[in-house]
């Protein structure tokens, strides 16, 4: 066959249908079958039935949702402050806001450990603000790249416009710059969010033993029950979708992309 | 007045937030201290044991080699994947975009989980051959290659590549040498995103990993869970030198898009 540029996709289609496709389909077998192989609708309703995983479902939502807000409230004005100044070392500063992202997250995490450990002497007293505070540490650049991105290309026309037809700076904010913002915040959240119900390591390493959708994942790995595991990574991949159909794919990849 | 010190005040709390810790961390791995609070004498113990604890000298490297392999493989398979995406009909096209997104927006526990359960549990793949290992970490890694080589090709100018074909080069050479060249920036930008997405990455190496290999992040995961004091203080070393170099590295790379633009501006004027 003679060689064009369109077959240079087929590897990589295949590539994709092994790792990405097949893990999936494999996903949901395990999840609605038991162990011998038997058709089973036990993971799904053990899983919305049981105090325990219901427990941890509410208490991941509330750790996401405190998390992204301490996020917002942090990361909104300092994008906002940086992408309106007229600073001369707007660009380190921005520099300095990615750089965390490049610098291992366990690594981080240890430092903001012996931090804490210093400041409350005793870190299993306070479980769940050391998630909160852990996972705002690790996650906060993903939240101000987006937002600072997003306001940093309004036209400032539309501010001058705003102010000339008699608006004063607070309503000149409220009115034009927030809801302009709007994109920048959604590809924030959905980058704080999920992470924020899945990575349990995090609470891990800041002494908080409760448990969030992602340790229930790991702790079906660690007992090898590949039904139960595939269950629970079926409900958060469909939590995930419906998340991502909601935020209106809010230049996901361009936020997680632009991160060069 | 009192507003613009308001505002740069709190751009500074926020900065010390991101980086007191790191800070504290490097100036203490530089003395003889096992906990923040009690500052002792100097002393680059601490480095002398990162560098030659085989645990921990092995464990970086593997760190790195892992790294460089799958995001190397990654970078061959996602800018072939891009261009092929580019040049396919809708539909072929489409579909390979939508498979793609997948990773990038799934949770990394689940890609993880999900690679261990087709690899090892339905095809019994050994962890120990380190085929899920690298196999999860490319799939990690490779949507982001094609993510970010795509929107080079989209601005190519495809002209030439039919010039070259009319002027008698194969389709092979004139992709290696007029559509390569073209999208190589976005080729470096997505090797480099991979290769920081495989060094921070937990959840794929902890569900594909062999028992006996650690990357940074499991070895540090566990270390944290009851280590020697000598292990944990020498990771304060390695932080400290993970951050050295990260600020090298944006330095370098700064001066070089500096200056680049300095001789593109020089050229343009003359």
């Amino acid at each position: 066959m003679r060689f064009s540029r369109k077959s240079l996709g087929i590897p990589y289609a295949v590539f994709l249908v092994i790792f990405v496709a097949a893990p999936l389909l494999f996903l949901f077998y395990y999840a609605f079958t038991d162990g011998q192989g038997q058709f089973t609708m036990y993971n799904l309703t053990h899983f919305f039935t049981d105090p325990n995983t219901l427990g941890t479902l509410y208490y991941s939502f509330t750790i996401a949702i405190v998390t992204t807000a301490v996020c917002l409230l942090l990361a909104y004005p300092a994008a906002y402050f940086l992408a309106t100044s007229r600073l001369q070392t707007k660009s380190v500063i921005l520099m300095l806001f990615i750089m965390p992202m490049w610098i291992n997250f366990s690594l981080r995490i240890t430092a903001l450990k012996e931090i804490l450990n210093v400041l409350e002497g005793n870190l299993a007293m306070h479980p769940f603000l050391n998630a909160v505070i852990g996972m705002t540490y690790d996650f906060m650049p993903f939240m101000i790249l987006p937002i600072y991105t997003t306001i940093s290309r309004l036209d400032e026309a539309l501010r001058e416009a705003a102010m000339d037809l008699g608006a004063d700076p607070v309503q000149t904010f409220l009115r034009v710059t927030l809801p302009l913002s709007v994109p920048g915040i959604l590809s924030g959240v959905s980058m704080v969010f999920l992470p924020a119900m899945t990575n349990y390591v995090v609470l891990d390493m800041l002494y908080n033993s409760t448990y969030i959708m992602g340790s229930l994942i790991g702790s079906y790995f660690a007992a090898y029950n590949w039904h139960g595991g595939s269950m629970i990574s079926l409900i958060l991949l469909a939590m995930i979708c419906l998340f991502t159909l909601l935020t209106g794919n809010a230049e996901e990849e361009g936020a997680r992309g632009a991160l060069l | 007045m009192a507003w613009k010190v308001c505002k740069r005040l709190f751009l500074i709390l926020v900065l010390l937030f991101l980086y007191l810790p790191i800070l504290l961390l490097a100036v203490y791995s530089f003395t003889s201290s096992t906990n923040i609070g009690a500052i002792r004498g100097f002393s680059i113990h601490n480095y002398v044991t990162l560098f030659t604890t085989p645990e921990l000298t092995g464990m970086i490297s593997g760190t790195v080699l892992l790294a460089l392999g799958a995001a190397g493989i990654a970078t061959v398979l996602g800018t072939i994947g891009a261009i092929g995406a580019f040049y396919s009909r809708r539909n072929a096209s489409a579909f390979i975009t939508t498979l793609n997104q997948i990773p990038v927006i799934n949770a990394d526990v689940v890609t993880g989980f999900s690679i261990c359960v087709l690899l090892v549990v339905v095809l019994h793949i050994g962890k120990d051959s380190y085929i899920p290992l690298v196999a999860g970490h490319v799939t990690l890694c490779a949507p982001f290659v094609f993510l970010s080589v795509m929107p080079r090709i989209r601005q190519m100018d495809s002209s030439i590549y039919e010039a070259a074909l009319d002027l008698g080069a194969t389709p092979f050479r004139a992709l290696m040498e007029v559509v390569v060249p073209q999208i190589v920036p976005g080729i470096v930008s997505g090797f480099a995103l991979a290769v920081t997405l495989s060094l921070d990455d937990y959840f794929i190496a902890m569900y594909t990993k062999p028992a006996t290999f650690d990357t940074i992040s499991t070895y540090v995961v566990n270390a944290t869970k009851g280590a020697q004091t000598s292990i944990k203080t020498a990771l304060w070393a390695l932080s400290t030198v993970i951050f050295l170099l990260v600020v090298l590295v944006v330095l370098v790379s700064n001066l070089r898009t500096r200056r680049l633009a300095a001789a593109q501006d020089g050229s343009l004027t003359r």
